[in-house]
Parts: structure tokens; C-alpha cells; sequence
């Protein structure tokens, strides 16, 4: 394992020796890892290796049994809930099943976090427009009046990218951002996130099972001037990549120095990347 | 021996955590009052069919009950009496708080734990929200409100229905009915009428959330978190409304 290095920056997230425990089950174990700004983590892992767990303990939503989480220059680890509303804010997290609120408009839900998160304090009357430049961002603006239950699952997860990307924060947590969409969609999704990336500077940690959103995050950046994703050749982008085993970082690095791995485990998740991916 | 212990003894700390947190919320800001009113309708104003329902028969069955017992004695006219109460001061917030968590403390438990199942309450924390605040004060404060005004429009829709059974069966005159329905009734009858209701507020909301924000394993386990809330509540209104009442006639015999 050997972490890159060469970024500067002060760490925008550090793990420091993590473990996770939930009652009898340990989720995470002696994790340890920076991300540097402008970076971005694929996160890949066997189901039930502790890539959600990961995710969560970086906001402090999970707790570390032991070992120290610094998020934005603060260790948060043993801070109460209630000081870390401040910090949580500069972080925007797409959970797993898109967790939007049924009982809200689309609307409601993406003003969510501008009404409720007190760093933000958004005025009203800028609200609206930042919803909707948000879902422009997704390309969902028509959708602002109706409910989660009305949209399938893809426009649900559009949706719950742009409530993550409207307090513009610097590091973005998406947690299996293509789980269980159809290859089109699912492309859609990434082609967003490398979107966001590219556009607002974000850092991000990506988890997911798929090699090819990896290697498209990788490989691809967004053309503002087409719209599309163009493969950016030799020079790559800021991309590295980790793979969880049963709560253990087994592997951290370059996408090169993951499809050179031997680990039997590892070469589970190298597919050779699509010809066509964009 | 300890291990079987653990669980339950988690559990009460987990709920008395969770309680202490929701009052605290009460004086703390934000107060989400859009929230509360909106519980208030759902928990209290959607709960007046079957209370009134409930009451309705409660009532009249007691009359008929007691009516029949107290004709052989030749007391018929003290059915009023008897009904009012019974009704203030056990039935009517018994009842009530027990219906109250067949419906609440299950669509509580239901709601939060879907919630919680499908990381609504995580992205909640996310976003800035503390989810005891923002779901469990504004029920908990529905709940303390309406309880106790659903309670007395039991009590006296139960002696309505008590009035009606008594004026069919027994022939009994209504201004004498309700003569004594009143008479009968003091101050200590009022004060424990209404402070049940209120004690058994906090258990039919609190029991539920606290159900509710526990849940895990999928929708399997919101059914289950729901069936246990109405249990838990319901057993737990029992045994409180006999450790009350018990306080109640010990302090009425010191007076």
C-alpha cells in the first residue's frame, strides 16, 4: 500500500488509525487515509466491507470507536452532535437509496439544506433561484413542484445530487451514486458528478462496485463548451483509488498501480474499461 | 445472565435518553412550530372519530353494567354517579391513551422507522437538522396538548353515551342524570383526569420515536418496531395508571 503523495494542501479529510464498531461487528478497522483538495477517491469494496461506514464516520454520523477523523482541519471524533451542524455543511453527502424526504416537494427538499444548515442562512428570495440553478445543474428544473414518489429512481438520484451541490460545498460524499440504475442512467449519474467536479472544483469520495465509474472518473473530464465528457489523454485527473476488505483499506493508489495489482481480491473489481464508457 | 440483561437495560437508557433530549429541545431554538401544529392535527384532530366512538360505547356499556346492579338495590338513579366516575378518573385517559397508542405511538413508530430505514433521518443530520428536534419535540408537545383534550371530550361523550343507555333501559330522568354525573364529581376527580393523560402523553409519543428512530433491518423491521411501540405503550400505561392511581387514593385519604 503505498498512498501517493505529492498534492499540496492540508487535507480536506484524514482518517487517522479508524475503527468503527457496532455492537458486535467491526465496520472499519484501522483505516487510514488523507484526500487532499481537488482529489477525487473511488471507493470500491465487497458489500458489507464498510464503504457506507466510511462515508458516515467522515461526517461524524457514525462514530469512531477509536483512532481520529480530521474533516476540514477539525477532529470531529469525539465532538457532540450538535457542533458538528456547522461543519457538516460544508460537506454534501448522496446517500445510498437518495434519502429524500417523501413527505416534500422537490423543491422543499433541495431549499432543505439552505433553510435549515445556520452557517448558510440563505435569505428567502435567494433561495428559489439557487433550487433552481441546482436542478438545472441536474437537469430536473421541471420536476421542482412534484413529489419523490412521483420520479423513478434515477431522477430521484439527480435530484438528491443537486440538495448535496446547493450550499456549493468542497467536498462531496456519494455513496453508491450507480447502485442498482440501468447502464444508461447510471452513466448519466457519473457523467454529473465528473460534471460537478469539473465545474465547481469539488473533492469527492466516490463509492461504488463498478470499475467503469472509477475508470470514467479517471480518464474523463467535462467539456463546458459541448457538454460532454472528453477523455483528457496522458496528463489524467487528480483520481486515486481504494479498495476496502472486510473493514481493512486493502488497497490505496493510482488507477495504473490497481490494474497491476495480483491481489486476488483487488483483480475482482478491474474490468478492463469499456472502449465506448463516454 | 448479564448478557440477557444488556438489551433491556440499553433500551430504558436509550428511552430516558431520547426523553431527556426531546424536553430539553422544548426551550431550545429553533422551535418548529409549523411542525407541532401539524402533529397536533394528525395525533389529535385526526384522533376524535375513534375517541368519540370509543367513548361513546364505553359509556353506554357501563350504564347498562352498573344500571343493573344498582337497580337491585334500588339505586338506578345513582347510575350517573357511578359513570362519571369511573370515567374521569380511570377509564376516560385509560382508554383514550390506549387507543391514542394504537394509533399514534404504531404511526410514529411506522413513519420515523421508514425514515429511518431509508436514511431520511441520516440525511437529515446531514443537512443540519437534529432529528430530535425536528421529529420528536414537535410530536412529543402534540401529544402532551391533545391527550389531555381528547381525554375530556372522552369523558364526556362516554357519559352522553352513558345518559342515552340510561333513559332507554332505566327510564332515567336526564336532569337527574346529569344532577348527579355532576355532583359527583371534585376537584381531586379533575386534577387526575388530567394529569394522567399528560404523564401518558410523553409515553404514547416518546415510545414511539424512540421505536421508530431504533429501527433496523429494512421493512421487516418497521413492521416490528411498530407492533413493539403499541405494546411497550400500552403495557406501559397500565402500569403507570396503577402507580398513579395509587398515589392519588393515598394522597385523597390523607386529606
Amino acid at each position: 500500500m503505498n498512498p501517493p503523495s505529492g498534492n499540496a494542501g492540508a487535507p480536506l479529510l484524514e482518517f487517522d488509525r479508524v475503527t468503527v464498531r457496532f455492537t458486535d461487528v467491526v465496520a472499519l478497522e484501522d483505516v487510514s487515509f488523507r484526500i487532499r483538495p481537488g482529489e477525487t477517491r473511488i471507493l470500491m469494496g465487497a458489500a458489507g466491507s464498510g464503504k457506507t461506514v466510511l462515508l458516515k464516520t467522515a461526517m461524524g454520523l457514525d462514530r469512531a470507536a477509536s483512532g481520529r477523523v480530521v474533516l476540514m482541519g477539525e477532529d470531529i471524533t469525539r465532538r457532540p452532535e450538535t457542533e458538528l451542524f456547522d461543519l457538516r455543511s460544508k460537506v454534501g453527502m448522496l446517500f445510498q437509496e437518495s434519502a429524500l424526504f417523501d413527505s416534500m416537494t422537490i423543491a422543499q427538499n433541495v431549499a432543505y439544506p439552505l433553510l435549515n444548515q445556520k452557517a448558510i442562512k440563505m435569505e428567502r428570495e435567494k433561495m428559489e433561484p439557487a433550487v433552481r440553478d441546482s436542478l438545472r445543474f441536474v437537469e430536473l428544473e421541471q420536476t421542482m413542484e412534484r413529489y419523490p414518489s412521483e420520479l423513478s429512481g434515477g431522477m430521484r438520484r439527480r435530484v438528491a445530487i443537486a440538495r448535496a451541490v446547493v450550499t456549493k460545498p468542497p467536498l462531496l460524499l456519494y455513496d453508491s451514486p450507480t447502485a442498482g440504475l440501468d447502464p444508461i442512467t447510471a452513466h448519466t449519474i457519473m457523467a454529473l458528478i465528473i460534471k460537478e467536479r469539473d465545474v465547481d472544483n469539488t473533492t469527492a469520495v466516490v463509492v461504488t462496485y463498478r470499475y467503469q465509474d472509477g475508470n470514467l472518473v479517471a480518464n474523463f473530464r467535462y467539456n463546458p463548451n459541448s457538454g460532454r465528457l472528453d477523455p483528457v489523454g496522458s496528463q489524467g485527473t487528480n483520481t486515486i483509488f481504494m479498495v476496502l476488505r472486510d473493514g481493512r483499506l486493502a488497497f490505496e493508489g493510482a488507477q495504473a498501480e490497481l490494474e497491476a495489482s495480483s491481489d486476488p481480491y483487488i483483480r475482482k473489481f478491474v474490468k478492463r474499461p469499456e472502449r465506448d464508457a463516454a | 445472565m448479564l448478557d440477557v440483561l444488556k438489551g433491556p437495560v440499553q433500551a430504558v437508557q436509550g428511552f430516558f435518553e431520547l426523553t431527556g433530549r426531546a424536553i430539553r429541545n422544548v426551550i431550545a431554538k429553533p422551535l418548529y412550530l409549523n411542525d407541532i401544529f401539524l402533529q397536533m392535527d394528525s395525533i389529535g384532530v385526526g384522533s376524535i372519530p375513534i375517541v368519540l366512538l370509543t367513548g361513546t360505547f364505553t359509556g353506554g356499556i357501563m350504564a347498562l353494567q352498573l344500571g343493573r346492579e344498582l337497580q337491585q338495590y334500588g339505586q338506578t338513579d345513582q347510575t350517573g354517579t357511578a359513570v362519571s366516575i369511573i370515567l374521569v378518573r380511570e377509564l376516560g385517559p385509560v382508554l383514550t391513551a390506549v387507543m391514542m397508542a394504537g394509533r399514534n405511538s404504531s404511526g410514529i413508530a411506522s413513519e420515523l422507522g421508514s425514515m429511518k430505514v431509508t436514511e431520511q433521518i441520516d440525511a437529515m443530520r446531514a443537512l443540519g437538522t437534529d432529528p430530535v428536534k425536528k421529529l420528536v419535540t414537535p410530536r412529543m408537545l402534540a401529544t402532551n396538548i391533545m391527550l389531555p383534550c381528547l381525554t375530556v371530550i372522552d369523558d364526556f361523550i362516554g357519559m352522553v353515551g352513558g345518559w342515552v343507555i340510561g333513559m332507554i333501559v332505566y327510564n332515567l330522568q336526564s336532569l337527574r342524570y346529569w344532577t348527579t354525573t355532576w355532583q359527583a364529581l371534585g376537584w381531586s376527580d379533575v386534577v387526575q383526569g388530567l394529569l394522567k393523560p399528560f404523564v401518558f402523553s410523553f409515553v404514547i409519543s416518546l415510545v414511539g420515536c424512540y421505536f421508530g428512530l431504533n429501527t433496523t433491518g429494512g421493512t421487516q423491521g418497521v413492521g416490528r418496531s411498530t407492533t413493539q411501540a403499541v405494546v411497550v405503550a400500552a403495557v406501559s400505561i397500565f402500569v403507570i395508571d396503577l402507580f398513579l392511581g395509587k398515589i392519588f387514593v393515598s394522597g385523597q385519604r390523607g386529606l
